[in-house]
């Protein structure tokens, strides 16, 4: 693990929030050099603490109103390769993440649609026709939040 | 509204966000004059809001990464606001999301290891009001993470 001093917490706080602030901008509101930003940003970027940056778009203006969360079992276990249902499930473009997880379900869901209906399409003509999809779950995101985590 | 050049953009910088302006162009076909008004546009629109740095957990030593799915005693007409913002106060909570459905809450729990997060588990979330249920689920793999809209 590699030890972050406060500075560098500081920075990446800054970048999770607001990545396309330049190294001399950010620099100048911690009061280091533009340099000296710029090669701890490098830093982290090249241990992989920052492993990538994500445009953030509005979704509802781009028409997708629906954002919907499914917990999907997977029926006869063992008998379905995981290999093809993860390839299968990531394959469909409504599907923005896929989380293979233990508990009550197997995978995690994120799933995006224009409204309720185009949802029911992509749950009916998708998701349950996947291999081994068995039990499905669906709950329906009303807001969200990205804390900074513990490097505040 | 948006056309197939916008579109096109959007793709494109999806993909891959850290593209300069000449890059973007460049994959898009178009110049770049006519790229970046376009960015511009849709940056006023509120379309494009920004962009973020991904943090890689793991890497920062918290190899544990558990869903907690709460469901919440409505029976309190305050239990929403009471527990998203005491959860709101616990530093390894990096998630969280309301819905409509069995489950009420989510919260992302990240941990360095097991011990740290039964500790956590015990102290910091099972303290928290108005827990009716809760479900955890512990992440194994991330399989697709990129969070695209298919535009």
């Amino acid at each position: 693990m590699t030890d972050l001093d406060e500075l560098d917490r500081k920075i990446l706080c800054a970048l999770a929030q607001d990545a396309s602030q330049s190294a001399g901008a950010l620099g100048r509101k911690l009061g280091l050099s533009q340099p000296a930003t710029w090669r701890r940003i490098r830093r982290l970027e090249t241990s992989g603490i920052i492993k990538g940056r994500r445009l953030r778009l509005n979704a509802e203006a781009l028409g997708f109103g629906v954002t919907v969360f499914l917990g999907v079992k997977l029926a006869r276990k063992g008998q379905v390769s995981l290999e093809d249902f993860e390839r299968a499930v990531s394959a469909i473009p409504e599907v923005q993440t896929v989380e293979h997880v233990l508990g009550l379900y197997d995978y995690r869901l994120r799933v995006v649609a224009r409204d309720l209906p185009d949802f029911e399409r992509v749950l009916r003509r998708r998701i349950m026709t996947l291999p081994g999809a068995g039990d499905v779950e669906a709950n329906v995101l009303l807001s969200e939040e990205r804390l900074p985590g513990p490097i505040r | 509204m948006l056309d197939d050049i916008d579109r096109r953009i959007l793709r494109h910088f999806q993909a891959d966000p850290s593209l300069s302006a000449a890059e973007l162009a460049e994959r898009c076909r178009i110049s770049q004059g006519v790229c970046w008004r376009r960015v511009e546009k849709m940056q006023a629109a509120g379309i494009i809001q920004g962009q973020e740095a991904v943090i890689d957990w793991a890497a920062l030593g918290y190899a544990v990464e558990v869903s907690l799915r709460v469901t919440l005693d409505k029976t309190q007409s305050r239990a929403f606001d009471e527990f998203t913002a005491a959860a709101r106060q616990v530093p390894e909570v990096i998630e969280l999301q309301t819905f409509l459905g069995r489950v009420d809450v989510r919260l992302s729990v990240i941990a360095r290891d097991m011990s740290h997060y039964q500790q956590l588990y015990r102290d910091r979330i099972l303290t928290l009001p108005h827990i009716a249920d809760i479900e955890a689920l512990m992440h194994i793999a991330r399989v697709k993470s990129e969070e695209v809209l298919p535009v």
